[in-house]
């Protein structure tokens, strides 16, 4: 425990107690005095519109930003800006996207919403080409580096079977909210690169993935902290040489998303959009095993929209 | 204009290049260095004269005004263009400050040793042997100064900033790492810092009188200037004070002369002589109150030219080839070549050109570029070179080509530059962890931006195949690879920089149905 986090710890721990003490029934005092109904729906699945248009839709039906954020809550937006390429590239996450949920953030009351990404590329030039810097800055959030090992903090990966620890973003292990949002895209050595392979960049020391078994290290590394919610976007897809890309010709304007909370439910059913066999990605295997989600769709209720 | 003035345009004027150097290379967010950096290296004479033996065009023809600011009034580089000379004037106003009492004396003239330093400095450039310039360039020695020694203060500084206000929650302020630490080179520069720091706190400018083949040089030059500082007999009124103020100890008062070969324009003598008895002089005019006695200069220059030759023949200067040796672990990467910057052309041509003023050091977003120690050989000590273990080079990236002010780097447009191949890939297969721990790896073909590098089927895993027709060689596969301490896959340098081939593109087949049903 950092001094910032005693500070934080003991300030909480205190109004916490004060609350109680003067109050009583401080759960009732700090609840939402209008409850959302639950969403009938696990997961959501849109195609054919704008990449915020399209999240405007599908996050509806999964009941609002509100069901997943707070008032007064920091939330963390992690996009893919691995590489310094523009947005119809497909390489990064699209910056309409990002913009848009970091909007939803703030509508329904969040504090802080921190934008970052551990990128392969000189970061400054990712952030900007990318156009993830402007759009997240535009929607009022805090665009923060990942560029340097002083913000990544120890922690240990209880349920890995081969990674153990890791060194992760402080944001997110001080958010309240950490929402995940990769792009779709093929990938050299992991097959493909979706929810759980979104979060390799949370992490400092990328090398020890590719040492110690890729996939085993992404399925072990989802089981530290599961993401609040996973959008995928699939609105530019690349479809071969990824996960950076040659040129335009990779890539397929799929005009698609897909958001849910079980991170595996939501890159199988990504996996199927692309057009790959989720059986055949190790990861996605490998957690289901580890119990990490459900592969099996047929389980879930899906809202499918066709704009 | 009232000679007192002269001391003040010169002040500012110095000062404004000297704050535009602090700033080219102290500009940790690599925002303004490529804008601002042409006014301040247009007029450095080395890099200029350097540029425009490569590229002889308008652009780096700087030090022809040098030289012609030279030849009508002296040494004015020195005292107002030369960062060096500024550095030194700082130093030579602590003691003063500190101790009023505290004045220059007249100084010896070293003709012999700084004669023998700048034909060593000529001998080896025209045999293609930087050396010497990349450790005796006051230009390049600022560079150093300011490159290896307060860019990482800054950065430390600017670190603690960053970290005290993420602690605040605000984060307008970003840490930067540094990717590569060389103590040799906070050595190196430390002692240039040191040696110009010990010799003008009490000496005031001896440096450039003595060592630096620039000062040299263009004292070739003002001796012979048109318009000379020289004492007037007939005013002066003998009360020392121009000697107490000369900072290059040229002013003779018994004689009433000065040397105006080591005279730098600093025109302190003005400010303070109550008597007029400090003048221009006219070189062609009758009263040569200035001449002093010629010396058998050639037979000098014939002996250190000889000398020289001498020491730049011994071979140490062609060492080229860099080799690892073999150690006993798994295969070790034996590199032949390093690799030059995107724009060097060739190794011999950027060994040859680049007098290691580290402003592209200073201005690598990526921080690839890193000085070296042996990686070029001998030749190419402290020149910087492509260091793949701390980054490796952004695709779209131009700033190297763009701020070098010598040519070593030139100019080579964003699109040229993405087929611009510096190296070429080499795979280890022994070393891959494929092979060696049968599990999917791949971080060199993600980072490939031409997919020179591309995973393949192997035995139910994925291997890299390398296609090095479309290699550029920006050592993205060689700092990705994850394994120690060898790597599986390594950028050796191309000795002459040659063309890839545009990488080929396939349209993607099929259209897209937006109306059809989800797979699931």
């Amino acid at each position: 425990m950092n001094r910032r986090d005693f500070f934080k710890k003991s300030l909480q721990a205190g109004l916490l107690a004060g609350t109680t003490l003067t109050f009583g029934n401080y759960k009732e005092l700090l609840a939402f005095s209008k409850h959302l109904p639950p969403s009938p729906f696990d997961l959501a699945a849109i195609k054919g519109g704008e990449p915020d248009v399209m999240f405007d839709k599908a996050i509806a039906s999964l009941g609002g930003m509100k069901a997943f954020v707070k008032k007064g809550q920091t939330v963390v937006v992690k996009p893919n800006i691995g590489w310094a390429v523009s947005p119809e590239r497909g390489g990064n996450t699209n910056p309409l996207l990002i913009n848009r949920i970091v909007k939803h953030c703030f509508e329904a009351g969040a504090k802080d919403v921190y934008v970052f990404d551990h990128t392969c590329d000189d970061w400054k030039r990712c952030y900007s080409n990318s156009g993830i810097e402007r759009a997240a800055k535009d929607a009022g959030a805090k665009v923060v580096s990942g560029a340097s090992e002083g913000y990544y903090q120890n922690i240990s990966v209880g349920s890995g079977k081969v990674m153990k620890d890791a060194k992760v973003h402080e944001l997110i292990l001080e958010c309240d909210v950490f929402i995940n949002v990769p792009v779709l895209k093929s990938h050299g050595s992991a097959e493909l690169t979706i929810g759980m392979k979104n979060l390799m960049g949370i992490v400092w020391d990328r090398r020890f993935w590719h040492r110690n078994d890729l996939h085993q290290c992404i399925a072990d590394f989802a089981s530290f902290r599961k993401p609040d919610l996973t959008i995928v976007d699939a609105y530019y897809v690349m479809k071969k040489n990824g996960p950076r890309g040659v040129s335009l010709e990779d890539v397929v304007t799929m005009k698609s998303q897909i958001i849910g909370k079980d991170i595996v439910a939501v890159d199988t059913a990504a996996a199927r959009l692309f057009g790959a066999d989720p059986k055949e990605i190790d990861y996605i295997k490998i957690a289901e095993e580890m119990k990490l989600g459900t592969t099996d769709l047929s389980k879930l209720s899906i809202n499918r929209i066709i704009m | 204009m009232n000679p007192v003035h002269y001391k003040k345009i010169r002040i500012i004027v110095s000062l404004l290049f000297f704050i535009l150097a602090l700033v080219v290379f102290l500009d940790i967010t690599n925002t303004v260095q490529v804008s601002i950096s042409p006014w301040l290296v247009y007029l450095q004479f080395i890099p200029s004269l350097l540029k425009f033996l490569s590229v002889p065009e308008l652009a780096a023809a700087g030090f022809i005004i040098i030289l012609l600011f030279t030849f009508l009034f002296g040494r004015v580089y020195c005292s107002s263009v030369c960062p060096l000379g500024t550095l030194q004037d700082i130093f030579s106003f602590i003691p003063k400050r500190l101790n009023k009492k505290k004045y220059y004396k007249k100084l010896k003239n070293y003709k012999i040793l700084r004669y023998l330093i700048l034909s060593a400095t000529v001998v080896s450039f025209l045999t293609g042997n930087l050396i010497l310039l990349d450790i005796l360039d006051p230009f390049s020695n600022t560079g150093k100064i300011l490159a290896n020694i307060f860019r990482p203060l800054v950065l430390l500084l600017n670190n603690l900033i960053a970290f005290t206000f993420e602690k605040l929650n605000i984060y307008t302020f970003y840490p930067v790492d540094i990717k590569a630490f060389s103590l040799a080179m906070i050595a190196v520069s430390s002692l240039i810092l040191i040696t110009v720091g010990v010799m003008s706190f009490s000496k005031g400018r001896l440096f450039c009188n003595t060592i630096c083949p620039v000062g040299t040089f263009l004292g070739i030059f003002s001796k012979f200037s048109l318009v000379q500082i020289a004492v007037n007999k007939n005013t002066c009124n003998s009360c020392n004070l121009c000697e107490k103020v000369c900072k290059s100890g040229c002013i003779d008062k018994k004689a009433k002369a000065i040397d105006f070969e080591r005279c730098v324009d600093c025109y302190n003598c003005f400010s303070v002589c109550p008597s007029e008895g400090i003048t221009f002089t006219k070189y062609f005019s009758n009263d040569k109150i200035n001449k002093v006695k010629e010396t058998d200069l050639k037979k000098r220059q014939f002996i250190s030219k000889t000398f020289s030759y001498v020491l730049s023949l011994t071979g140490l200067s062609l060492a080229q080839v860099k080799v690892i040796p073999k150690k006993k672990s798994t295969v070790p990467v034996l590199k032949k070549n390093t690799v030059s910057p995107p724009g060097s052309l060739s190794l011999s041509n950027f060994t040859g050109q680049c007098t290691a003023c580290h402003l592209c050091v200073s201005s690598c977003p990526a921080q690839v570029l890193q000085p070296a120690l042996w990686e070029y050989g001998f030749t190419g000590i402290l020149q910087p070179y492509m260091d793949y273990s701390a980054s490796y080079c952004t695709f779209e990236c131009v700033v190297c080509g763009d701020i070098c002010p010598t040519g070593a780097i030139l100019p080579t447009g964003a699109e040229n530059k993405k087929l611009l191949q510096i190296g070429k890939t080499t795979f280890v297969k022994e070393n891959c962890i494929v092979e060696t721990e049968k599990t999917e790896c791949g971080a060199c073909a993600e980072h490939c931006p031409t997919k020179a590098v591309k995973m393949i089927p192997y035995k139910n895993l994925h291997l890299p195949e390398i296609k090095n027709e479309y290699c550029v060689g920006c050592g993205a596969c060689e700092h990705a690879c994850p394994t120690i301490p060898y790597k599986a896959i390594y950028v050796e340098g191309n000795p002459v920089h040659l063309v890839a081939k545009k990488p080929p593109t396939e349209k993607i087949k099929g259209e897209i149905d937006l109306k059809s049903d989800f797979p699931f």
